[in-house]
């Protein structure tokens, strides 16, 4: 059964990273629904986030994969249950419209929404959170022109993760210590997982 | 050439200060230091500093200077087959990087161990569509294993530490690094080189789950009917003799891909044949009736598995594999043993007990006759008036002892060649077994005779994959290589043609292939040759290919219409395998 999965991928900061984990993908004729790539909390470690939809046994497929690449030091999956995450939505209105016929306020209360630039002939409204509200928005601006729209990618927090400082340390040894080598979730066969 | 001690030629010993060296010199100091001495190369414009250099230190280093790009890589590749050293690779920007892309898809396919360097424009040029600019980087992301693009020389010692220690650890693989010709030509200090070991984000080799080696073992002294099918993990690991400990200690049939073939010698009594598409009855017929099949570094390739979801159902499945990726990828495994299996192997020996499973093994002679009756006699011993390949293997194996390098192309004779020579040493056969390669054989043997030149090399080619890379007689002729070249002529693109009459009603598409004059040809590159048509004059011609010294090539006419049985056609399950 196909379902959104959320892929954490810690990398070396190095030119070029995007092309060979999307080639991954790609390859297999996967679309990638979300990709965001920034830098991590550690120094010198960028940290993507990708959104796939697929079944988890071509998602542990996907993982051992990337980590197989020598810039990779460590990807993760979960699903939407396991992480807290958000998605940033812009939207630009004409002012003329909205003002006249709706009341920002009441907007702003609704739909969680935050005006960020107020112009003379357009306002851009802001929102942080799941792709359905921000959908729901988009319909609801639709009657009063909506001039342009775009959507972040996915960022996402790891529930029961500890973060990457401390992780990073035992990658810098060349044999982790044992205590290190725990069970990934849902995986019974995990290399060993930091 | 001079034995090597990383002194080059421009290194003043008195003067104790770090010297500004170019980078292209740097290169080939870390070079000395990785203890490379052979290179396949071909210049151009945009590595000219590199070979500019290699002038100074052509007594360190072995150049040769191929024909076409590809067959650098191929030559690489052979080399490092037969030698467990890391192949490496000259060639120049654009249209030399791209000509490598073959070699590498090979290379990665085939886990070999290569660093390939390809010239680059100048840094300030990157981008512009300069002359033989070619984004090689994301061209070969796919087909590397790592690769990396110098533009400052300063980068040169670190990235080439990095390059032979990927390429050589873990599952092996193609490196490539491209150098801009500005980090060439520039001087930078050189302030000496550290080979790498460790990469934070790298790990060769997975922990070893002592659960799993542990579950393993207890598998394995429950079964009944078990079966082992290895493949090159067992040659990169060096553990050939482990590997003999285990199957020894428990009395397990041990059957070999192609790629794993040599592993164990040809006559070894556990030694139950050859897997997959023109595999051996008995083991490809038996992997549906085993109860545990133990898989030793190989990767469950279709060619060996045929149809998925009919193959092993019965068995539990153990899976040792130092790439954790191939664990599960296409046959699920009950226990995954990750690891080298250099170090696995033994672990595993310990814990299981020994036995003999003399009435399993009895069932592995029954079909093996089977075999022998319907297809291997009517190969080795034709009553037909035309030759058959495989009596030519036949007599290279009196002739040679299972002592010699057996380098093959692609197609029948390919599978003629695995399936029937022998061997009785490690290392011993190279082909191209994931990519398939035409055009691979000859310069890989190439390759193959510089990496063990104190072994006679064969190259079995058919006379398609022959002309795909012919131009390499010309390598041969100019470096004077030592190897016997032996054409199995069967007017066809046989393989194709094959298929064509078994599954397309014989519509002959565009498979018969005319040939040029193969021994006038020899004598153009002058290498020695000869061609034989009849059976009578069959052996003393190969005595005396094998017997030349110096190149030779022989060209054996062989059927034209000949098929290669068993056969398991494709879309069929390994027990569905034909004799006819
Ligand atoms: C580069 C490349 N192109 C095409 C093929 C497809 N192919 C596989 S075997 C074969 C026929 C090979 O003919 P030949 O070299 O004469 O050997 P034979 O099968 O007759 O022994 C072909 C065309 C291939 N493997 N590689």
């Amino acid at each position: 059964m196909k379902k959104d999965f959320t892929i954490t991928v810690y990398t070396e900061d190095r030119v070029g990273m995007v092309s060979r984990i999307s080639n991954i993908f790609s390859r297999r004729k996967i679309n990638i629904e979300y990709l965001n790539t920034a830098p991590s909390e550690v120094e010198g470690i960028h940290r993507f986030t990708i959104v796939i939809n697929e079944s988890l046994e071509v998602v542990r497929k996907l993982l051992r994969i990337i980590e197989k690449q020598v810039d990779v030091l460590k990807a993760y999956s979960n699903t939407d249950e396991e992480i807290i995450w958000q998605e940033v939505a812009l939207y630009k209105v004409s002012s003329e419209t909205i003002t006249e016929k709706v009341k920002v306020e009441r907007l702003l209360n609704e739909y969680g929404a935050r005006a960020v630039a107020i112009r003379k002939d357009y306002i851009v409204f802001e929102t942080t959170g799941h792709s359905e509200e921000s959908k729901k928005l988009i319909k609801f601006f639709e009657p009063y022109g909506l001039i342009e729209f775009v959507r972040g990618a996915r960022v996402a927090i790891i529930k029961n993760s500890h973060g990457f400082h401390e992780k990073v340390k035992e990658f810098e040894k060349k044999q982790p210590t044992e205590n290190f080598e725990t069970t990934e979730v849902e995986d019974d066969k995990a290399v060993f997982s930091l | 050439m001079d034995t090597l001690t990383a002194k080059s030629p421009e290194d003043k010993t008195t003067d104790k200060k770090a010297e500004k060296i170019s980078g292209s010199q740097a290169i080939l100091d870390i070079l000395i230091r990785e203890g490379v001495d052979t290179i396949f190369g071909y210049p151009g414009g945009a590595i000219m500093p590199v070979y500019d250099a290699l002038y100074n230190y052509h007594k360190y280093f072995n150049h040769i200077l191929v024909r076409h790009e590809q067959c650098a890589a191929h030559a690489a590749q052979g080399y490092a087959r037969v030698s467990g050293k890391t192949g490496v690779v000259f060639s120049t920007s654009g249209p030399g990087a791209t000509n490598l892309v073959t070699g590498l898809a090979d290379a990665m396919i085939d886990s070999t161990p290569m660093v390939c360097f390809t010239g680059q424009v100048f840094a300030h040029l990157l981008g512009t569509d300069a002359f033989q600019e070619t984004d090689v980087i994301n061209v070969t992301s796919p087909v590397t294993k790592w690769n990396y693009q110098i533009t400052n020389a300063e980068e040169i010692p670190e990235v080439l530490a990095k390059a032979f220690f990927i390429a050589k650890s873990g599952r092996p693989g193609p490196v490539l690094i491209d150098v801009t010709k500005n980090a060439q030509t520039q001087l930078f200090d050189f302030k000496g080189y550290e080979p790498c070991e460790h990469i934070r984000s790298y790990r060769p080799k997975p922990l070893i789950r002592k659960k799993f080696v542990e579950d393993a073992a207890a598998m394995i002294n429950e079964a009944k009917k078990p079966l082992v099918i290895f493949g090159q993990g067992i040659i990169l690991g060096k553990a050939e003799k482990e590997f003999r400990e285990f199957i020894e200690k428990g009395g397990l049939p041990a059957a070999w891909t192609i790629l794993g073939l040599s592993a164990l010698p040809s006559d070894h009594p556990l030694n139950v044949g050859m897997l997959g598409m023109h595999g051996n009855y008995a083991p490809n017929v038996l992997t549906n009736d085993c109860d545990v099949l133990i898989a030793v570094g190989m990767r469950f390739d279709d060619r060996v598995t045929g149809r998925l979801d009919k193959y092993a159902k019965q068995a539990r499945v153990i899976h040792l594999d130092i790439d954790p990726s191939e664990i599960d990828k296409n046959v699920k495994a009950d226990v995954p043993v990750w690891g080298d299996c250099k170090d696995t192997l033994p672990m595993l020996t310990k814990l299981i007990h020994k036995k003999e499973h003399a009435a399993w093994l009895k069932k592995f002679r029954e079909l093996q006759k089977q075999e022998f009756e319907k297809c291997i006699n009517v190969e080795l011993n034709p009553t037909t008036e035309v030759l058959t390949m495989g009596e030519v293997v036949k007599v290279i194996n009196e002739l040679t002892d299972g002592k010699s390098v057996i380098v093959s192309d692609v197609g029948q004779h390919q599978m003629v060649a695995c399936r029937y020579a022998k061997f009785n040493q490690s290392m011993s056969n190279v082909t191209s077994g994931g990519l398939g390669t035409m055009g691979f054989g000859l310069p890989a043997a190439i390759g193959a005779k510089l990496g063990a030149p104190n072994r006679t090399v064969i190259a079995i080619l058919g006379d398609g994959g022959f002309q795909m890379t012919l131009q390499e007689l010309g390598t041969i002729m100019q470096n004077k290589i030592d190897l016997k070249i032996l054409i199995l002529n069967n007017h066809f693109l046989g393989m194709v043609r094959q298929w064509q009459d078994l599954f397309m009603e014989k519509r002959y598409s565009f498979t018969d292939i005319e040939s040029p004059d193969f021994v006038a040809l020899a004598s153009a590159y002058n290498i020695d040759s000869k061609r034989v048509e009849s059976r009578e004059f069959l052996k003393a011609a190969v005595q005396e290919m094998l017997k030349h010294k110096g190149p030779y090539l022989l060209e054996v006419k062989v059927g034209k219409e000949n098929n290669v049985f068993p056969m398991v056609p494709q879309g069929c399950s390994v027990s569905e395998i034909r004799l006819s």
